[in-house]
């Protein structure tokens, strides 16, 4: 900066000797510069402020990190190591391939069933839930109490759900559907509320005033506004339910996790790459089709 | 003709088999309005929804007929064991919270260089690119349960493979969410900064960083307030935490102990919920 400024000083005094065309446009090439690291130089100084956060975090991560004692490899922790990788590139073909109701496909087909119903009577619950809690439809006191019970429904794990389920369903694929049809109103219902209060109610007013009754003005006024967003919110929801439909497998509810589960626990790695390959490929591939088919909805038809 | 057979040729699959309609408005123009989609799509979906409840097995009138069991454990739940949370949730559940503090750390931190390598505006190489998403998008693909129970037969059962598995999950999320914005950042100043002859690292630094650096600190927060929610399951599988409480507890059919564990993890998970809020509104204000 001071060298900067010197030179600056020492071109003025030289200006008036020298060649004025040349001295003019170096001079103000300068100024330019000076004005550049005037303005450097004016930036708040965070220095300070970015040590003390980054001690702060430090801290944390040093607390956090005191919980969590490495106890090294177990006895046959690198063997199995060893054995998944080695096992994923030579799955168990017959399970892969095998049509019955124990076989990779049909458990597949189970998992994609039970994601597709959650989701549907998840988005179809939530539809009156949200109108219920979207204050600029009902008034703010039913709004918030609405509001909580689904925030109270969020807050109890899925697991749970399942097993508040598996006594009326029995264990299998059906629990998995009505526990994911009770998980999925919670974030639905969230994105759906956030639709419904942007609402654009001028529209609503022209429809009035062209003397539309309540039903025209819901067909014409409201639904066009909603389904593109409930539509994209449903499908992202359905992503979302396609990986925990795996989860649920842990305790009963049917789908691709269970037997993966139980495969890893009796160290048949065949089995446990024949199922990885399957959900990997089904959520990469179930993936790409919504984030297409959201994009779409979001720029309109192509 | 030959017109018309190329504009046929334009027009989708669809409005070939089922023909637009055709309107001729009164001054004599005609426009041709396509078919509505929504019934194929409805068609669709209602074979798909068939489809469906025949692999899964679901029926209405069970779920009518055996109602009367729904609120069995449900009213156990809700009606906790107060005296249980002092005594026994906060240890695992302080472990739970260290266990996701450490795991989001490290994957934020391993997702950082990962994300930047498959963003589409800063990594040139298209095929190094495709290679990259793919390693993310399997990462993501398997459950983070899956992770806890191969990392716990392999690193023995307890908090290390549940942080390792966490690690894991926030790396894929993480990692996803930034390259997504990372493309969308200004590249001006990027371009401004290899014309004055700096080299990549350099412009990066000065150009890119700045932009890139309030969205990522928001991703981290993000994913610590899933991992909080997430770490509570891995224990299941024994993954340490507050989860092997839990499936401790359900295995007991001690339910009113598990609604004291929900208790708690709301409020828990309700609090970190704010704290992460208040840092958040203070990012957008230095955005």
């Amino acid at each position: 900066m001071e060298a900067v400024m010197n030179e600056h000083e020492e071109m003025k005094k030289t200006e008036r000797t020298a060649n004025g065309d040349v001295a003019g446009d170096i001079l103000s090439r300068l100024e330019s510069r000076v004005r550049v690291l005037e303005k450097l130089m004016s930036e708040p100084k965070m220095l300070w402020m970015r040590l003390l956060i980054f001690g702060i975090i430090a801290v944390i991560v040093y607390w956090g990190s005191s919980a969590i004692t490495y106890n090294g490899i177990t006895d046959r922790g690198s063997g199995i190591a060893v054995n998944v990788f080695k096992n994923l590139l030579n799955p168990d073909r017959e399970l892969l391939f095998n049509l019955t109701r124990d076989g990779v496909p049909f458990l597949v087909l189970e998992t994609i069933g039970i994601a597709v119903l959650g989701t549907v009577f998840g988005a179809i619950l939530a539809i009156p839930i949200s109108f219920l809690s979207a204050t600029n439809i009902v008034p703010k006191g039913i709004a918030y109490l609405f509001r909580a019970i689904v925030l109270f429904i969020r807050t109890i794990p899925s697991l749970m759900w399942a097993l508040i389920w598996i006594r009326v369903t029995g264990p299998g694929a059906f629990c998995g559907v009505t526990t994911q049809s009770i998980c999925s109103i919670g974030m639905i219902s969230k994105m759906y509320i956030m639709a419904i209060e942007n609402l654009d109610t001028g529209i609503l007013e022209s429809l009035d005033a062209c003397g539309c009754n309540t039903f025209e003005k819901i067909r014409v006024g409201i639904i066009p506004q909603l389904s593109a967003s409930f539509i994209s919110t449903a499908i992202y929801r359905f992503d979302i339910n396609l990986k925990d439909a795996t989860v649920l497998g842990i305790v009963g509810a049917g789908g691709i996790g269970s037997p993966l589960m139980q495969s890893i626990s009796s160290f048949k790695y065949q089995r446990v790459a024949a199922f990885l390959w399957a959900l990997v490929l089904l959520v990469v591939i179930i993936e790409w089709i919504s984030t297409q088919i959201r994009a779409r909805l979001a720029h309109g038809r192509s | 003709m030959a017109a018309k057979k190329a504009k046929e040729k334009k027009m989708p699959l669809f409005d070939r088999i089922i023909k637009p309609q055709h309107i001729t408005l009164p001054n004599g123009h005609s426009v041709d309005r396509p078919r509505s989609r929504t019934p194929l799509i409805l068609l669709c979906l209602v074979a798909v929804v068939a489809v469906s409840i025949y692999a899964t097995g679901f029926s209405i009138s069970t779920i009518i007929k055996r109602a009367d069991q729904l609120p069995v454990i449900f009213g156990q739940i809700l009606t906790p064991n107060w005296s249980f949370i002092g005594a026994r949730v906060m240890p695992p559940l302080l472990e739970t919270i260290q266990m996701s503090i450490v795991g989001t750390v490290a994957g934020c931190l391993i997702a950082l260089p990962l994300s930047i390598l498959s963003s589409a505006n800063i990594n040139r190489n298209r095929p190094t690119l495709l290679f990259f998403r793919l390693i993310l998008s399997i990462i993501r693909s398997i459950p983070t349960l899956v992770y806890a129970s191969i990392l716990a037969l392999i690193f023995a059962l307890g908090a290390f493979a549940g942080t390792v598995a966490i690690m894991f999950f926030t790396l894929g999320i993480a990692a996803k969410m930034l390259y997504e914005s990372i493309e969308t950042i200004d590249m001006g100043p990027y371009e401004a900064m290899q014309s004055f002859g700096a080299n990549t690292l350099q412009s990066f630094w000065a150009a890119c960083w700045p932009q890139i650096l309030p969205v990522y600190l928001d991703t981290c927060l993000y994913c610590f307030e899933l991992n909080v929610r997430a770490s509570a399951i891995l224990g299941y599988v024994g993954a340490g935490g507050v989860g092997v409480l839990i499936s401790d507890r359900t295995g007991l059919r001690k339910y009113h102990d598990v609604g004291a564990i929900v208790v708690t993890l709301f409020v828990v998970v309700f609090v970190i919920d704010l704290i992460n809020d208040y840092l958040r509104e203070k990012l957008k204000k230095r955005q």
